[in-house]
């Protein structure tokens, strides 16, 4: 599985981002780290995959999927390395991971682990520092397996069904990154075979 | 054009082949000119057609000099007519060129003035110096004129750009072409391309009027077909002929609108749904393989609107229904055999899948096409609502519905849940030069400033200032 994010700017005035501005870092506040150089969002805490009995990636089922609690704090929560929550009477841990790539494999994140790698779920957060109010941005992500994108508590992209990771896939509508930190979440259903993500903004 | 009325509001264009609309009787019509705000041609015996946005037309006023098959062009601050007369018969004439600072009859600046013959024909020489065309040559600013009509040549003298005038009226023409009239050179990408007009005229659904094309990398010529024929010895690739319900176009002239859209007027000797009228058309002009080629206005239909820089289709954010019904896993329809056959599956209507839809705004995205109810879209031209060079604007509507794409006030888009007046939901809709579309709301209402349908993700769509060059810009209209 990969991952990728990307907050995109166009149209109707929208500022244009230089990506070199934006800052990510991993969900421990102790470190921070750039974009690379397209602006793609390297460094995320990932949680160990969660598994689904019989995951489906149509648009209900990803929704009902990610919407389900399966711990406290699972869409407010800033994990740091090795924090633990416990689903299902088993403890899963948060790990601050970082690619070299454009996009974070969670097949391989999962594999290493001696995880599960298919029929699971995955929730992933990282924080974006700006170093000013930033409006008409937008987040583009692309994923090849079924998704939900959160920015600051907001829901802002779905992308369902199984997909190929596509850069800038979906795009949100414009949004606003306020100056200092701002969080960005993803819930991530594999039914099956690898998956990966990549990102930008 | 016939009008039907519907029960919601619109008047729908309900012809499968439309001219423009209003008052487009014209022959020989010049090229078209723009001219603060308005567009304007003339034609043979001092017709005038004017039009506010290129798609409703009505008669103008004729210059201070009339005759045949003006055609004008557009320098500083200045706009060339350049008009033919018979003196005495045929092929005895000249070309005569009146200036004027404005086209609008209205405006203080409005006077022609007389600038002499530049070209003619004594009677006797192998040439009718009437039909002139112009070509103000973008690539190093030099003016040209080509006239003639049948007996014997078409000619090519040089003018000077600051005075409309010929540079030397003892150099002797050049021959470019021969038996064929109505001729006009353009510039496209290095190449010049003599287009002209061949077969008879003015005999109404009897004309055998088509426009032919040559080139050349040189303003003199030779000009060839892409068989090797010499427009010198009668060659010429076939532009433009009859179709449809038109006979005999003929006149070309180009109306280059930027952003790469470019159209060509013409006149058709007989309009079939006009009583086989005379009139004015505009209609795309596209480029294939470094030859123009005569496209056909959009006269709507139910498409898969395709984005030509991901391949995914434009579609409702709804959740997919595979056609036939759910599926296992690995699963073939309900009906499917091991061997292959079994009975067909109909089309998946909207009534089967949209129960679960929102009821009131939708948003739009890109996905993977898979002729589901929520990918395929209607097109339908809607009367007495204003329209653009060569067409009116358009409603987009998800098919079998009356949910319409809608521009909202921040440029991103929404199927909105009934047909409104508001011209938020029209669609102007211009062929790009590659065949491609560029479909654009209508500026007015929620928008103030003209934007493009653009697919600024694979799977995610919203509206943009126009790229050209941007394959996120561009559309395929196919066949759901």
């Amino acid at each position: 599985m990969k991952l990728v994010i990307a907050v995109v700017a166009t149209g109707l005035g929208c500022p244009l981002i230089d990506f070199a501005q934006l800052s990510a870092k991993s969900a421990d506040p102790t470190k921070s780290y750039s974009p690379d150089a397209h602006g793609f969002i390297q460094n995320w805490t990932i949680l160990e995959p969660i598994h689904l009995a019989t995951p489906q990636l149509t648009e209900s089922a990803v929704q009902a999927a990610a919407k389900h609690e399966y711990f406290e704090g699972q869409l407010t929560s800033l994990p740091k390395d090795g924090e633990k929550v416990m689903v299902d009477g088993a403890d899963l841990m948060w790990h601050a991971v970082a690619t070299h790539d454009y996009n974070i494999n969670t097949y391989h994140f999962a594999h290493a682990l001696s995880k599960p790698t298919s029929n699971v779920l995955f929730w992933g957060v990282t924080i974006v520092n700006c170093p000013r109010e930033m409006k008409g941005v937008r987040l583009a992500i692309g994923c090849n397996a079924s998704s939900i994108w959160w920015v600051n508590g907001k829901e802002v992209i779905g992308n369902y069904g199984d997909r190929q990771t596509v850069i800038d896939d979906a795009v949100s509508k414009r949004l606003t990154l306020n100056k200092g930190n701002n969080v960005v979440r993803f819930a991530l259903v594999n039914a099956g075979g690898a998956t990966d993500y990549c990102r930008g903004f | 054009m016939k009008l039907r009325f519907v029960p919601w509001t619109f008047l729908w264009v309900v012809s499968t082949a439309f001219a423009l609309d209003g008052q487009i009787g014209i022959h020989d019509p010049s090229t078209i000119i723009p001219c603060d705000g308005k567009y304007y041609t003339y034609g043979t015996g001092g017709s005038s057609l004017v039009s506010d946005d290129g798609w409703t037309w009505r008669r103008g006023t004729a210059p201070s000099r009339t005759g045949l098959a003006p055609d004008v062009v557009h320098i500083g601050d200045r706009y060339y007519m350049y008009v033919a007369r018979n003196v005495g018969g045929q092929p005895r004439a000249e070309v005569n060129m009146i200036w004027s600072k404005t086209l609008d009859p209205n405006s203080p600046n409005y006077k022609w003035e007389e600038g002499g013959i530049v070209a003619s024909s004594d009677g006797v020489e192998d040439c009718n110096a009437i039909d002139p065309g112009v070509l103000l040559d973008p690539s190093d600013g030099k003016l040209w004129l080509t006239y003639g009509s049948y007996f014997g040549y078409i000619r090519l003298v040089e003018l000077d750009p600051k005075t409309g005038q010929r540079v030397d009226p003892n150099e002797k023409p050049v021959d470019i072409a021969i038996n064929c009239e109505a001729s006009v050179l353009i510039y496209h990408d290095g190449w010049y391309y003599l287009l002209a007009t061949h077969g008879s005229c003015c005999r109404g659904a009897d004309s055998g009027y088509n426009i032919r094309v040559g080139r050349s990398q040189k303003v003199t010529g030779p000009f060839l077909d892409d068989e090797g024929g010499d427009m010198l010895q009668g060659g010429g690739k076939l532009f433009a002929g009859s179709s449809n319900r038109v006979v005999g176009p003929g006149h070309f002239g180009i109306l280059d609108l930027g952003d790469g859209v470019q159209k060509f007027s013409c006149h058709y000797e007989a309009d079939l749904d006009q009583g086989g009228s005379s009139v004015l058309d505009i209609r795309p002009l596209l480029w294939k393989d470094g030859w123009p080629v005569a496209g056909d206005n959009l006269t709507g239909g139910t498409f898969e609107i395709e984005s030509l820089r991901s391949g995914n289709a434009l579609e409702l954010a709804v959740q997919n229904v595979p056609v036939g019904g759910a599926r296992g896993p690995r699963g073939g329809g309900p009906q499917a055999s091991r061997r292959g056959g079994g009975a067909p599956i109909p089309n998946q209507e909207v009534g089967q899948v949209s129960q679960a839809w929102p009821k009131g705004n939708i948003d739009i995205r890109l996905g993977n096409y898979m002729v589901q109810a929520q990918q395929k879209w209607t097109i339908k031209p809607v009367a007495d609502v204003g329209g653009y060079p060569g067409s009116p604007y358009f409603k987009i509507t998800l098919a079998g519905t009356d949910r319409a794409l809608a521009a909202t006030e921040d440029g991103e888009l929404v199927a909105e849940p009934q047909l409104l007046p508001e011209a938020d939901q029209l669609w102007r809709i211009d062929q790009l030069t590659d065949g491609t579309y560029r479909i654009m709301p209508k500026v007015g209402g929620r928008l103030k400033q003209p934007l493009a349908l653009s697919a600024i993700g694979a799977s995610s769509v919203n509206l943009a200032s126009f790229q050209p060059e941007s394959k996120k810009m561009r559309w395929v209209l196919k066949s759901p």
